[in-house]
């Protein structure tokens, strides 16, 4: 008798990097029995390419994770070993913060709260075959069998494999089939994927080279501090636990130099030479595309930055590369500060399969498949950010699908998270997606500082966050309204005291008393700097001054806002049939017919947002809609 | 309904018809009224007014009278599209129409799309189940033809230079967010200033095209047509033919006319509007020197000219003065008095200008079908549909160039108040999508597009 190893879950998570890992604590949070596989243990968490978390936009995604009860946020804040909130001058919606993380502390941070999370089990395993029941739009997941045949059942899996589907790493004409850091890939599943018809695309992207920190002349190169007030990426984290000592990095320049090396070898690059069939990111190019792209340029920046506190390997930024070995050797020492620059790891450019995300509901379940759900990199996203959002909300739905709860769908007026699905859902997208503040219509509104105040109740109701935590926010909705009113009413006079801070502060003097949120709305002042002139100024819970702040000073454009939003929600709350039959729809344009039989939209809101999908459709489908209600009654 | 938003529309076709419709409907429809509508009795409480009423007043830009009319107050569901409606019955005619379409769109409403009020109709359950699918194919085909009107609309230089500030725009606004998604590696020093001025000179740009659309441009308003000729030539009898009107004052004394009269015409589907000018001579009179200088000036301005020479009298000076003004410009002689005696024959006008001559008599009434003939096939080769969903998108144009002027002039203020440079993009956006409207065209990806098309992203 054939005998192999059986196992009962409820959700299996295959992979373990930022989604992988956001999504098994979420569903094993929820209670829900769960088993994450990963080709390698030792690899939980890992940041295969930047040492950072964070960034524009990026940074709001953390938030946000962190907002509705995920990990990423917590763990970086016990990992970082530099932070920056960035672009502070140039208005609150596109703050962001990055922080440096140190890489195996990072990984070994996350892996622990993994191994210590009730209802979740780790297994070291390459997965190999997605097991399911019925054909056709019926088909539902069983489980999962791995590369040695254990069955592992379960009602729901979650795919979140990254960049390790049928990967291979290349620069210049060597080519391993690898997964990132020369890791196992995993060749199996996708044949197993096909099988069941779901439709799988080939990505690229890359990576720089790591360098010897003993061999760098730093002498030649600026440093980059990190701020001297660190502001913590949860909400959850005591500010005074973060004001740690800081490393620096360090900018540099290619030049002209760089360049030529750079462009005499270009028939030697992968990328150029036609070895790459992936389709690589446009705002992640590698130092030879930027060199034939912005030819004008005669120096592009580098940012060399630390790996981690107990590793002399640092990140090469901005140099991703695929040219030959002694190409980048060359090409790195034409730096300066680089001239005797020792190569750990080369740079290389991974391909990978993924899929084109249109085939998924914006629950992340794919729509062919009943209990199959996927996030990350493999539904062509890029970023660790991206990742952990994704992974976040395919492991709140998968718990909520076994629940038989309605799943959560976050749309693009609550979060970044909901533009990055709904994005990546509906449009057609031909390049690994990098969320960006300009990709978000309404990001006034989607602001770093108020995740919590937009999700945590969204958290609370899924069930991730603590009772304390939710009767913390509601508190802190109340002051920052009672604030705002106080400010409002407070009369500040033309007294010496007032009229010497607006001296300090370059602002004009008063002719006569005005209130204190007049003052608060010049772009010199602000509420913490008018506080001498708040004698009754209460004290408050921590966040409440820059909201309120915020809000007093930008209120015309936040009201602007909210009322784009309560346009776009009218659309966005007609929800649309997931069984509807297009066909059946008289007058729609073919080309309408065809793409809405695609991505199968969940709303009307969605649906207008489809490519090729015009405004006279949406009207046509309005009425359609109208007339079936008719009928029905 | 709260549900929509409010939009109007002529709902008649906008030519020289007696009476022309204009239907306003949505929660805000009475405001729209209010803002605009001076009742005759100046005490009437106008939002008051119960439904099914009718109210005899003006239609009032600001201080100006555009048109008397009567209002119709619907309030819903007991209207046409369930919504609160009001109808503007105005006289008919297409600059009337248009100018208080203009002003309504000012007030708070928007240009309706095609089918809109059918489509409302239906979604709000006034029209029967059976019709639904008319409505939508009504709101394809109409959609169809609004896009072909629309675009056939624009000259193609209009288009061009729409084009042209559209992309400045999303050039700035690619290089802000560039800048904001990538502060390390892209700064944004100095940049508010330059911002202002290229902001500033597109809005001028903007300006320009609204103006010229106030002007009187052949799409908006006829085809800016003026009158020329010596005094007593028939210039104003000929007018008064066209007009089938006494609307000139026709006498024997020459210069009878001493400034300009304008007048709208329509020729079938074709509309004109007439200046009639002050006879061109020298003369001693202070008040008909000016007439024939304006005379002068609205002949460099127009579409076309109507040159009225009498051909009982022999070519002199002021003839070929006129002969010169219509140099490069679109023109037909006209020999009038062709009853009397002749002392010009078209042959010897031909061989003094390239363009047509004909024979009229506007005292006999002789030659004007010809001359309407002529009038079409110098302006129009072949059909042109001129229909309402044309004049439609008109004041849809006007709305969109407006909103973008507005949307630019925020930036500008934004810029003044020193607002961080996030808040730059709110407008600036706007701004590209309301000359977008104007083309047919969406945001869409063109944003991203740019931003890695034109601008190094580090990583």
């Amino acid at each position: 008798m054939n005998t192999v190893y059986k196992e009962t879950c409820q959700a299996v998570v295959v992979g373990a990097g930022h989604a992988g890992c956001e999504a098994a604590l979420a569903c094993a949070r929820l209670g829900i029995e769960t088993v994450m596989f990963t080709v390698s243990v030792d690899s939980i968490a890992l940041m295969p390419c930047n040492p950072n978390i964070g960034g524009t936009s990026k940074g709001h995604l953390v938030r946000e994770i962190d907002a509705l009860g995920g990990e990423m946020g917590k763990n970086i804040d016990k990992t970082f070993i530099q932070s920056k909130m960035l672009n502070v001058s140039k208005g609150p919606a596109v703050h962001s913060l990055r922080a440096q993380a140190d890489k195996s502390e990072y990984s070994r941070s996350m892996r622990r709260v993994l191994e210590n999370t009730d209802h979740l089990s780790i297994v070291q395993a390459e997965v190999a075959e997605i097991l399911t029941e019925g054909s056709g739009e019926n088909r539902i997941v069983k489980g999962v069998k791995t590369a040695s045949g254990a069955i592992y059942e379960a009602q729901a899996v979650i795919l979140c494999t990254g960049t390790y589907l049928r990967a291979r790493c290349i620069y210049g004409d060597v080519s391993t089939y690898t997964g990132p850091n020369g890791l196992q890939a995993a060749n199996h599943l996708t044949d197993s994927l096909k099988k069941l018809g779901i439709e799988m695309y080939r990505f690229k992207t890359g990576t720089p080279a790591r360098i010897d920190r003993r061999s760098i002349d730093f002498s030649k190169m600026e440093e980059q501090f990190g701020d001297e007030k660190v502001v913590p990426f949860s909400f959850t984290t005591d500010p005074d636990t973060v004001q740690i000592p800081q490393v620096s990095c360090w900018l540099t320049y290619t030049n002209e130099k760089t360049h030529e090396i750079i462009r005499n070898n270009l028939d030697r690059s992968p990328l150029y030479s036609g070895m790459i069939e992936g389709t690589g990111p446009r705002y992640c190019p590698s130092i030879e595309d930027k060199v034939v792209r912005f030819a004008d340029k005669n120096r592009h920046q580098v940012f060399i930055e630390p790996e981690g506190l107990y590793t002399n390997e640092m990140y090469v930024g901005g140099m991703s590369s695929s040219l030959p070995e002694d190409v980048q050797h060359a090409m790195y020492s034409s730096v300066a500060g680089l001239e005797h620059v020792k190569i750990v790891r080369n740079a290389y450019a991974i391909e990978y399969d993924c899929i084109d995300a249109r085939q998924l509901y914006a629950s992340l379940e794919f729509k062919k498949i009943h209990g199959l759900f996927s996030g990350g990199q493999f539904n062509g996203s890029s970023g660790y950010e991206e990742a952990a959002a994704q992974g976040l909300i395919a492991g709140i739905n998968a718990a909520r699908m076994i629940q038989k709860k309605d799943p959560l769908i976050l749309d693009r007026s609550q979060a970044y998270i909901g533009v990055l699905i709904d994005d990546l859902v509906t449009k057609e997208n031909r390049e690994p997606y990098r969320m960006m503040t300009s990709r978000s219509e309404y990001r006034l509104l989607l602001r770093q500082d108020n995740a919590d105040l937009r999700l945590t109740k969204i958290g609370y109701e899924m069930g991730l966050i603590s009772e304390e935590r939710y009767q913390e926010l509601l508190e802190k909705e109340r002051q920052i309204e009672k604030e705002i009113k106080r400010v409002e009413k407070v009369f500040v006079g033309t007294s010496e005291e007032v009229q010497e801070l607006l001296e300090k502060y370059e602002s004009t003097p008063l002719h006569s008393g005005i209130s204190l949120a007049e003052l608060i709305r010049r772009p010199e002042l602000n509420y913490e700097i008018l506080e001498p002139l708040d004698p009754d100024r209460p004290r408050l819970l921590r966040g409440v001054a820059e909201q309120v702040n915020i809000h007093i000073k930008y209120d015309g454009y936040i009201r602007r806002q909210q009322k784009q939003v309560e346009q776009f929600q009218k659309l966005e709350y007609k929800k649309l049939p997931e069984n509807l039959d297009y066909d059946e729809i008289p007058s729609l344009r073919t080309e309408a017919r065809q793409k809405l039989k695609m991505v199968k939209p969940l709303s009307v809101g969605q649906a207008s947002r489809i490519s090729g999908v015009s405004p006279a459709d949406i009207s046509v489908l309005l009425v359609w809609l109208e007339q079936r209600k008719g009928r029905k009654n | 309904m709260k549900e929509f938003e409010t939009i109007a529309a002529a709902a008649t076709a906008m030519s020289s018809s007696g009476i022309g419709i204009i239907r306003i409907s949505g929660e805000d429809a009475f405001s729209v009224m209010e803002k605009i509508f001076r009742p005759h009795n100046r005490n009437k409480n106008m939002a008051g007014q119960p439904s099914y009423t009718v109210h005899y007043g003006t239609i009032v830009d600001g201080e100006e009278v555009l048109d008397e009319v009567l209002v119709l107050l619907m309030r819903g569901p007991h209207s046409y599209t369930a919504e609160d409606t009001v109808e503007i019955d105005c006289h008919g005619g297409r600059l009337v129409m248009q100018r208080i379409l203009d002003l309504v769109m000012r007030s708070g409403a928007r240009p309706a799309e095609p089918g809109e009020f059918t489509k409302r109709a239906f979604l709000n359950g006034r029209i029967d189940l059976s019709q639904a699918e008319a409505v939508m194919d009504l709101i394809q085909s109409r959609n169809k033809m609004a896009l072909k009107s629309s675009v056939s609309q624009l000259q193609g230089s209009v288009r061009q230079q729409i084009e042209k500030l559209r992309s400045r725009i999303l050039y700035e606004t690619a290089f802000l967010e560039a800048a904001l998604d990538d502060p390390e590696h892209i700064s944004l020093d100095g940049y508010a200033e330059k911002l202002y001025k290229t902001v500033e000179e597109i809005g001028g740009e903007i300006e320009k095209l609204l103006k010229s659309s106030e002007n009187g441009r052949i799409l908006r308003e006829g085809i800016k047509t003026v009158i020329l000729g010596k005094p007593n030539a028939g210039k104003s009898s000929l007018l008064n033919v066209l007009l089938g009107e006494e609307r000139a004052i026709v006498t024997e004394i020459e210069g009878t006319t001493r400034d300009v009269l304008e007048e709208q015409l329509q020729l079938g589907d074709l509309s004109l509007s007439l200046l009639d000018t002050a006879g061109i001579r020298s003369t001693e009179d202070i008040v008909e020197q000016i007439g024939v200088e304006r005379a002068k000036k609205q002949a460099e301005d127009a579409d076309l000219i109507l040159y009225v020479a009498d051909s009982s009298r022999p070519l002199d000076e002021s003839d070929e003065e006129i002969l010169d003004l219509l140099k490069g410009k679109k023109a037909l002689v006209l020999l009038n008095k062709s009853d009397l005696e002749s002392a010009i024959t078209p042959q010897m006008m031909e061989k003094r200008t390239n363009h047509k001559v004909l024979l009229i008599s506007a005292k006999e009434e002789q030659g004007i079908r010809e001359l309407e003939e002529e009038i079409r096939s110098l302006f129009f080769q072949g059909e042109l549909d001129f229909n309402d969903e044309v004049l439609i998108t008109n004041v849809r144009h006007k709305t969109a160039l407006q909103r973008a002027k507005e949307s630019l002039s925020m930036v500008m203020d934004s810029i003044q108040n020193g607002m961080p440079e996030d808040f730059y993009t709110i407008d600036l956006t706007d701004a590209y999508q309301a000359l977008g409207t104007i083309l047919g065209e969406e945001m869409g990806e063109d944003l991203i597009n740019e931003i890695f098309g034109k601008f190094c992203m580090g990583k």
